[in-house]
């Protein structure tokens, strides 16, 4: 299978095109995802390949989107709607979780939706209160859903040809922060990568930082700073929110009996909480500190970038919260 | 008011037998949810057609049953009967058992039949007038000429979400027919205190959609306008808004055990002088077509039937406790819970 240079970016771009040739019934909806070429770009190029019928322009309706989505789920279509970000998917929260959440158990098992909802969540660059929600944590709440937030090119690619071949409604995140990462992975047919398998991406003994998506990355760097101070920090890569891997967590706080929860979503209540729970309620014996948590202030996101990037956990933060439990 | 009939007979004898004969059964099957519900063997939220039996055996033999796609809100006993589901998993359903079309998660508001193409059942006002833009969607997508019916009430006429779903379907020329079902009321309030402009059709203006608004209490008109819609909608592949006038008998909802909180009883009485059963008997007497004995033991041979029914998925059990994880998700359980 062929290795190929991409930027996370080019990765979900190559996963959907690869998808849209081997199955005439996955199509991409959203705003300006055609002509205007996607607002982050991942769908560029797209309109002109496949043209209007499977590359949909849509109004500006986000629940009139997911709920014509859904319904052309129900009879065989594998929609991929793009939110043009996660926070606008707020108003769509009806659509998705009243109806396409749970229209499966609705209907004793008749109804299947292929559904996935896909588009950058998280803090971009200055995008403010109404622009910057991570919304994982919302949707995890919810069964019914898949919810997934690759870290990295290969998952990103890897995961949302997952997304796409699964019978379920997936939402999946993709912080804006990281569409210009790069990488070469092998690309393919048969490449994927499964939901609900947690990824150790740094070995360490000391301790266990957990994150997903971009705060995956936070993780790794303040693990190297830590290094510096001889402090071997490992580093799980949550990938899945739901299905949620608790088997990888727990064995790595089991083996480090130190657990670090890093997440971009407001601290309180965000999904860094649940996982926080689970830690402290079936692996309590193996602690030998209290779970730390490191979220996202808990404050509408400001404007002004000095304000703003107080509101995101980077490696400092992490480090300064792991004095409580060094 | 929609003018009385005046339409051509187009309908074989048989064929009027058997629509009477689902009006007089959907009515039969609606008297027994409504008592079953008073017993305790049905619970939530129930909403009875008593009263609208005319649209909506009138709208679903002007389709293809089993081929066009169906789709109506929490006002959905009378659709799958007339299309031919199962009577007794619909009662099961009803009643919270493991027979049920949904094995007794649904309940009575989220009913469905996919192998009839009947798809619910849904209980967030206006919420499913995407869903049903979507059906058209997709089956245009596919290349099939299916029309999509969605039914709503007025209420749901104000949702947003409906607009939406107008503006989309007129954008991409989606084959479905909004059918609003007027019967007066949003829950308990008044058309004229909710809708801005109480001629509900006119909605499709503004998007270019063909509207108009036609009578629900009379089949024969019924029957009429719907085959001509659908035709028009088939043909054309182009949405259609129609505002039907009908009246429900009884309470919103089976829990609605006050109704002159909204109307007077002297209102319900005149509007009951428009029963579609009624109506279509006056129509079989005069026209010679049905004997008042004929009648008599159709309607007679309608609540045995319904008796049947009960009894038939009264015996079946309530799901199992293993059921409360399945149907989650198609290839996974949910997160454990306590």
């Amino acid at each position: 299978m062929p290795l190929q240079e991409l930027t996370y970016r080019e990765a979900l771009r190559t996963c959907i095109i690869e998808e849209m040739d081997s199955d005439p019934n996955v199509l991409v909806m959203g705003e300006d995802i055609g002509r205007y070429q996607g607002t982050f770009r991942v769908t560029q190029g797209l309109f002109d390949k496949y043209g209007p019928k499977r590359i949909v322009d849509t109004p500006i309706v986000e629940p009139g989107i997911v709920g014509i989505a859904t319904g052309a789920a129900l009879v065989g279509l594998r929609p991929i709607v793009e939110m043009m970000t996660m926070s606008f998917s707020i108003l769509a929260l009806d659509q998705t979780i009243n109806h396409a959440a749970k229209m499966r158990y609705m209907t004793g098992g008749q109804a299947k939706v292929p559904l996935v909802i896909r588009g950058p969540g998280g803090a971009a660059n200055q995008l403010s209160a109404q622009h910057s929600h991570s919304m994982e944590g919302w949707y995890a709440h919810v069964p019914g859903l898949k919810v997934v937030a690759p870290a990295t090119v290969e998952d990103a690619y890897g995961m949302l040809r997952t997304a796409i071949r699964d019978d379920n409604p997936v939402i999946f995140t993709e912080n804006p922060g990281l569409y210009g990462l790069k990488a070469s992975i092998t690309v393919g047919e048969g490449k994927s990568v499964p939901f609900g398998k947690a990824n150790v991406v740094r070995q360490g003994s000391d301790m266990t930082l957990i994150g997903y998506s971009r705060m995956t990355h936070v993780c790794l760097a303040a693990a190297e700073k830590l290094a510096e101070q001889g402090i071997s920090a490992e580093v799980v890569d949550v990938r899945s929110l739901l299905p949620l891997d608790t088997e990888t967590i727990y064995n790595s706080v089991r083996k480090t009996h130190r657990a670090v929860v890093v997440y971009e979503d407001w601290k309180s209540g965000g999904f860094g909480a649940e996982i926080a729970a689970r830690i402290v309620e079936d692996c309590f014996d193996d602690l030998d500190a209290p779970v730390v948590r490191v979220g996202g202030l808990n404050v509408p996101m400001p404007y002004v970038r000095k304000l703003e990037l107080l509101c995101i956990p980077n490696e400092n933060d992490v480090l300064k919260a792991i004095e409580k439990i060094k | 008011m929609a003018k009385p009939a005046q339409v051509e007979l187009k309908e074989s004898a048989a064929d009027l037998e058997l629509y009477y004969r689902q009006m007089l059964e959907i009515r039969a099957f609606e008297t027994r949810c409504n008592q079953i519900y008073r017993q305790g063997k049905a619970g939530g939220y129930l909403h009875v057609y008593i009263g609208m039996e005319a649209t909506g055996v009138g709208w679903l033999h002007a389709i293809k049953q089993g081929y066009d796609n169906v789709m109506t809100a929490y006002r959905d006993h009378a659709q799958p009967l007339v299309l031919g589901s199962d009577p007794v998993r619909l009662m099961a359903e009803i009643m919270g058992r493991k027979d049920g079309y949904s094995k007794g998660k649904g309940g009575s508001m989220h009913l469905y039949d996919f192998e009839k193409r009947f798809y619910g059942g849904w209980g967030i006002v206006g919420g499913h007038t995407p869903l049903g833009a979507g059906l058209a969607f997709g089956s245009k997508y596919l290349g099939e000429d299916r029309v999509t019916l969605c039914f709503l009430g007025d209420g749901a006429s104000n949702a947003g979400v409906f607009f939406e779903s107008l503006n989309m379907a007129a954008l991409w020329d989606l084959p479905v027919i909004y059918l609003i079902e007027n019967n007066e009321f949003a829950m308990g309030t008044r058309l004229e205190y909710h809708a801005s402009d109480t001629e509900l059709h006119k909605r499709g203006f503004p998007f270019g959609i063909k509207h108009e608004r036609v009578d629900g209490m009379d089949l024969l008109q019924v029957l009429s306008d719907a085959r001509r819609i659908v035709d028009y909608v088939r043909k054309e592949q182009k949405p259609y808004l129609v505002e039907i006038m009908n009246y429900r008998f009884s309470g919103h909802g089976a829990a609605d055990n006050d109704r002159q909180l909204y109307r007077t009883k002297e209102e319900e009485q005149e509007n009951m002088l428009r029963d579609p059963i009624k109506r279509l008997e006056d129509y079989l007497r005069k026209s010679n077509l049905m004997t008042d004995e004929k009648m008599e033991a159709m309607q007679l041979a309608a609540e045995e039937w319904a008796d049947g029914v009960l009894e038939e998925a009264d015996k079946s059990p309530f799901p199992d406790d293993e059921e409360v994880y399945r149907d989650v998700y198609t290839d996974m359980e949910p997160e454990v819970g306590h």
